[in-house]
């Protein structure tokens, strides 16, 4: 794509930005710092992975990989505000999802030990493995609100932390991994998934991009899956004290 | 209450605070074992928070609770809880059944709870052994109330603690919850500590009053302590004047 053709991508720009003054959405200014924002984030990492790439370093790709999960952490710890140290619960799923994935592709030789295989494909687990936390974290938080009676109920009646707290543990786990399964349902009849869709626009064969998409949606699956378990399972007993008793949870409006 | 009766509960100095909200101060006395101690007194008064504390869903801030001379931060909170059963004023049931609802302390301990035993369980507390596979969303309020209290008698406890279990009914299901509590507490000796904003089911139905105001135990002793407070505070309660 020569420079003159990227430029004049930016007609899809313009686009929303003459619908929101015209209809005066007040949309504009938040239009404007996205796009110049992505302009900016995504040449950056064209040019830290090109680096990265030439490099042939395992340092530099652990380095890129540690400032995925901290970006990761820092945008989901906010949903989480109200959990006993979340930072760390959620540095600890992303790091295991992170040594999971790439121990099996890596291990069964699936994908070769390469910054340019390791790197794109451990920002879909991570960036999946964030999006999954805020939701399974927004979820708990309003459902240990809304359960609280059911749960004191069960602990009153002699129940452990586990056990009064495993319906609201179990419906948050079940709600977050709604969205990534029925994705997959529907995936190719929709929509072709964006990596698929980038692989077959440069050039390569759409079967075996088709292969490549599939062991990603597996690889998702896992992801989904662990990271709302882990977290869950991570997150709960910060909710009692050693007497059993459920601390006062703060919501997100008193944080 | 008389010195000589033997204490179910015994409160020493205790206080509860709560961000810096003083709702439990000093309070010190007894539960006697086997009888009906009634709990009255205005709203915000911190009754309710002396039942969590004694069911150990909360600890005081200062201060020991006793439960039959042992101290309560001592015994495990899973036995603690079964051995001080507590019924709300809402009676909060759980998704489901009353089978299942009544099992559910059975549950917990990885035990079945028998279909005959939960059959007889309901015919104790007045209802049919039919209701045992009716939703609880089909129930009302003075039924889900007495499926409460059969749910927590699973337990077998030694103390009861009923927190405003007939606030919310007509006059009919009070007395049969009335004459169901009284039975729980002749026939298998369970110490009953009650809440209730009704001065005269207190008179009738208690053997002994904790009257509390403002987080303290001002009055404590026989029922008939309403009829003739020494307190000038609890005779304005009494009289309905207290603001």
């Amino acid at each position: 794509m020569s420079v003159l053709n990227l430029s004049l991508s930016l007609i899809f720009v313009l686009i929303p930005l003459i619908l929101s003054k015209t209809l005066r959405l007040g949309l504009e200014k938040d239009t404007f710092i996205a796009t110049i924002r992505s302009i900016i984030q995504l040449i950056a990492v064209g040019f830290i992975l090109t680096f990265v790439f030439e490099s042939d370093s395992y340092l530099f790709i652990i380095l890129m990989v540690a400032l995925m999960i901290g970006a990761a952490t820092h945008n989901a710890q906010k949903k989480g505000a109200s959990i006993k140290g979340i930072i760390w619960k959620l540095i600890l799923t992303f790091v295991f999802i992170e040594l999971l994935t790439q121990g099996i592709l890596l291990g069964f030789q699936i994908t070769p030990p390469t910054a340019q295989y390791i790197i794109p494909i451990s920002g879909m687990v991570v960036g999946n493995s964030m999006v999954l936390s805020i939701l399974f974290l927004n979820r708990f938080t309003s459902e240990i609100q809304t359960q609280k009676k059911e749960t004191e109920l069960l602990l009153s009646l002699g129940g452990t932390p586990k056990q009064a707290i495993h319906l609201p543990l179990i419906h948050s786990i079940k709600a977050s991994l709604i969205p990534t399964i029925e994705s997959q349902k529907t995936i190719g009849l929709v929509q072709l998934p964006g990596m698929m869709s980038g692989q077959i626009i440069a050039g390569a064969d759409p079967i075996q991009a088709v292969q490549f998409q599939l062991l990603i949606l597996f690889l998702l699956l896992t992801t989904a899956a662990v990271t709302s378990i882990m977290l869950g399972f991570l997150s709960y007993p910060t909710l009692f004290n050693e007497r059993m008793q459920m601390h006062k949870i703060k919501t997100d409006e008193e944080n | 209450m008389k010195s000589t009766d033997k204490a179910a509960i015994e409160l020493n100095h205790v206080s509860y605070s709560d961000e810096d909200l003083d709702i439990i101060k000093d309070i010190s006395g007894f539960l006697s074992e086997g009888k009906i101690t009634t709990f009255v007194g205005p709203s915000g008064a911190g009754k309710t928070t002396i039942f969590r504390l004694l069911n150990g869903l909360i600890s005081p801030t200062k201060g020991d609770i006793y439960l039959f001379g042992k101290n309560i931060q001592t015994m495990e909170p899973t036995a603690l809880r079964r051995t001080v059963g507590i019924a709300l004023q809402d009676a909060t049931m759980l998704r489901g059944s009353v089978y299942k609802n009544l099992a559910m302390p059975k549950t917990l301990q990885n035990q079945e709870l028998e279909k005959e035993e939960a059959a007889h369980l309901l015919t104790q507390v007045g209802l049919d052994a039919s209701f045992l596979h009716r939703d609880v969303t089909d129930l009302s309020g003075g039924q889900r109330q007495k499926v409460s209290i059969a749910r927590t008698l699973v337990n077998r406890p030694k103390v009861l603690l009923l927190d405003e279990i007939t606030s919310s009914l007509d006059r009919v299901s009070t007395s049969d919850i009335e004459q169901l509590i009284q039975h729980i507490n002749q026939k298998f000796s369970v110490t009953i500590a009650w809440i209730t904003h009704n001065l005269e089911q207190a008179l009738h139905i208690g053997d002994d009053t904790w009257v509390m105001m403002n987080g303290e135990l001002v009055e404590a002793g026989r029922k008939d302590l309403l009829k003739n407070p020494a307190d000038s505070r609890v005779q304005e309660f009494v009289k309905g004047e207290w603001q």
